[in-house]
């Protein structure tokens, strides 16, 4: 019986690790296909779904398929392409092609150029595969877009979300008065329990449209995506640092008063010193926090495959991207998707990992 | 203006500041909830209740969000708890040990969408279509670190002289685990073990394409499963302003729910302090 129990334990154990190394492998595996075909580039092609001419070898053909038929339309902006992400001419495409787009998909003026537009598109392909018999059509999947998507809305949100949750931070330790501490304390221990999908709710039918109208530009954007995430983590972050800052001594403090010290100068130079870990701990585990969001994200970055110009802009990130297209995807952007998977993975997994190998350390009761 | 003007000056600016800061924070979140409850009431009557999604209800969506997380805590709590007894109890202070601990932190923090595509490849894929159980171990995978943190850390707190009572009087030691030490842990256990429940029952991204969701009563687990969280963000998208309000209502029950939760677990740990 105490031998049984004993396995039992240790299998339980290892189950947590039998489960990570699936989930990495199983990723891995689906992801294979995507990475075979693109290979390391996957990260810095910004294109998603575009068709591109490849000759017998599968290079690509060094005028893409869209770039053909910009050519032919001489210069007319292709209104529909443009949402399929555009591979080089990304900068002048997108200044002149993406306000238009915004307009143009809510109000239908895109439908009148999309007709001559794609007889030019067949045109310029048929030109195309007649100077090049051999070529054949590909398409080409990138991850550019999701993964700045991804990398900017976080940044974002820990600007927004660091100095605010310091703030409440130190305010709920050293500052606030003793009968306050406890209900604004509980008050931000429940937010952050407050499911995500209520974050991205408020910020959809509320902030984003605020957002828009403060700073302009698209009520779904990166902007208010960042900032819709560095709400969310606020709580948890200012949570984690109030107990950081907690574990200060209150002999150093008292120390400190004690030779005359103000309250800034205690905070500054006994208490951030002292917790430091802990307070870089709680920033890097929201950031990881950050970074995997997806529900709080889905409603207000838009989902369209395009980078943000203006930081107003709509854009995607990797768990959107998934959680969007996902259930529709087969083949090859399946593949895609999965590769971006275990790319968010693996980087979630890395930060976290380095995070408590070199700074938390976790301490033993 | 001397240096202890400057000083206490540069003290008073601080202390505007970080209240300034807690009161802005502590806006937007207030912000939310009162958005939350006033555009969560608009909709809130018996029929939501007793009436399925088809019928403009939220009856079958609730059962089945809250089906859904009871199995796979079903799952995740005995796994979780042997494996936190293992770490704590057996294999404590061993390099598995503290590599399997970094390991379930990390995980912890691992995306739950990606969680989710795991689960869909291995679950999903095989049968062709969204069911049950897939949505189960997909919140179950989320759980269990959870579960492991927990009774690692509140088995940690148990004085090494209880155990050592228990091999004094000679008792084999999975006994003085079962019958001594968890019993002494039971308080935090268990609150952990609320607080981890509450965190899964509001979890869409995992249950996305892994149960789905469905507008009618559940017909078993082998089939697509009606997930709240999941139909919240459906609806939420919809054209219609009534599905609108319906999507706002089950955020506000969903968040009534998780913050019961969390006010029962923390409300038992006070109370064990106190003791």
């Amino acid at each position: 019986m105490e031998k049984i129990f004993a396995r039992l334990s240790w299998l339980s154990a290892t189950t947590l690790l039998l489960v990570l190394l699936a989930t990495l492998y199983v990723l891995y595996i689906q992801a294979k296909p995507a990475m075979n075909e693109f290979g390391w580039q996957f990260v810095l092609d910004p294109r998603w779904g575009v068709d591109v001419i490849v000759d017998e070898t599968g290079n690509e053909v060094h005028g893409s398929h869209d770039e053909a038929s910009d050519v032919d339309s001489g210069g007319v902006v292709r209104l529909d392409m443009g949402d399929d992400e555009d591979a080089i001419p990304m900068e002048d495409e997108t200044a002149t092609g993406q306000p238009e787009l915004a307009e143009g998909d809510l109000d239908g003026e895109a439908i009148d150029e999309e007709i001559p537009m794609e007889d030019e598109t067949a045109t310029g392909q048929d030109e195309l595969a007649g100077e090049a018999k051999t070529s054949n059509i590909r398409v080409v999947y990138g991850g550019l877009v999701p993964i700045v998507g991804t990398v900017l809305s976080t940044l974002i949100a820990m600007a927004f979300a660091v100095p605010l949750a310091m703030g409440i931070a130190v305010f709920l330790s050293e500052i606030s008065i003793d009968g306050l501490k406890t209900p604004v304390g509980v008050a931000i221990e429940l937010l952050a329990a407050i499911p995500s999908i209520i974050y991205g709710m408020w910020g959809l039918f509320f902030f984003g449209p605020l957002v828009a109208h403060v700073f302009g530009g698209s009520s779904v954007s990166l902007l208010v995506a960042g900032l819709v995430l560095g709400v969310m983590v606020i709580p948890f972050m200012a949570a984690l640092s109030r107990d950081a800052i907690n574990t200060t001594p209150n002999v150093l403090k008292e120390s400190a008063y004690a030779v005359g010290a103000t309250r800034f100068e205690v905070v500054k130079d006994i208490i951030f010193p002292y917790a430091r870990t802990g307070i870089l701990g709680s920033i890097i585990i929201s950031l990881g926090r950050a970074l995997g969001e997806t529900m709080a994200v889905a409603f207000v970055i838009g989902g369209v495959y395009k980078l943000a110009e203006h930081i107003t802009d709509p854009t995607i990130s990797i768990p959107v991207a998934l959680a969007n297209n996902f259930a529709e995807s087969s083949g090859l952007s399946l593949a895609s998707l999965y590769y971006l998977a275990f790319i968010l993975f693996v980087v979630s997994f890395v930060i976290i990992f380095t995070a408590k190998e070199f700074l938390l350390r976790r301490s033993k009761y | 203006m001397n240096l202890s003007q400057r000083r206490l000056l540069i003290n008073r600016l601080f202390s505007i500041v970080s209240a300034g800061t807690a009161i802005v924070g502590l806006i937007f979140l207030g912000w939310i909830i009162v958005t939350l409850v006033m555009k969560g009431t608009e909709a809130l009557s018996f029929r939501v209740f007793t009436t399925d999604l088809v019928n403009g209800g939220l009856r079958n969506l609730i059962w089945g969000q809250f089906v859904l997380s009871m199995l796979a805590a079903a799952i995740a709590v005995p796994l979780g708890m042997l494996a936190g007894i293992w770490l704590q109890e057996y294999g404590n202070h061993t390099r598995y040990a503290h590599f399997i601990r970094d390991l379930s932190d990390v995980m912890m923090s691992a995306p739950s969408i990606v969680i989710g595509t795991f689960v869909y490849a291995i679950l999903v894929v095989p049968v062709q279509h969204t069911n049950g159980w897939a949505g189960i171990v997909a919140l179950a995978i989320l759980m269990l670190p959870i579960v492991v943190r927990t009774t690692d850390d509140m088995l940690g707190l148990i004085p090494r002289e209880l155990r050592e009572a228990g091999v004094a009087l000679g008792i084999p030691k999975y006994r003085i685990i079962l019958d001594i030490i968890i019993r002494a842990a039971k308080v935090g256990i268990m609150t952990g073990l609320l607080l981890a429940f509450a965190r899964i029952v509001g979890e869409t991204a995992p249950l996305l394409y892994t149960s789905g969701t469905s507008e009618f009563w559940p017909e078993g687990l082998t089939q697509t499963y009606p997930s709240l969280t999941v139909s919240i963000y459906n609806l939420a998208t919809m054209p219609d302003a009534e599905m609108v309000k319906l999507a706002w209502t089950g955020a506000l029950l969903l968040a009534v729910f998780v913050l019961t939760l969390n006010i029962v677990g923390r409300y038992v740990v006070r109370d064990r302090r106190k003791k």
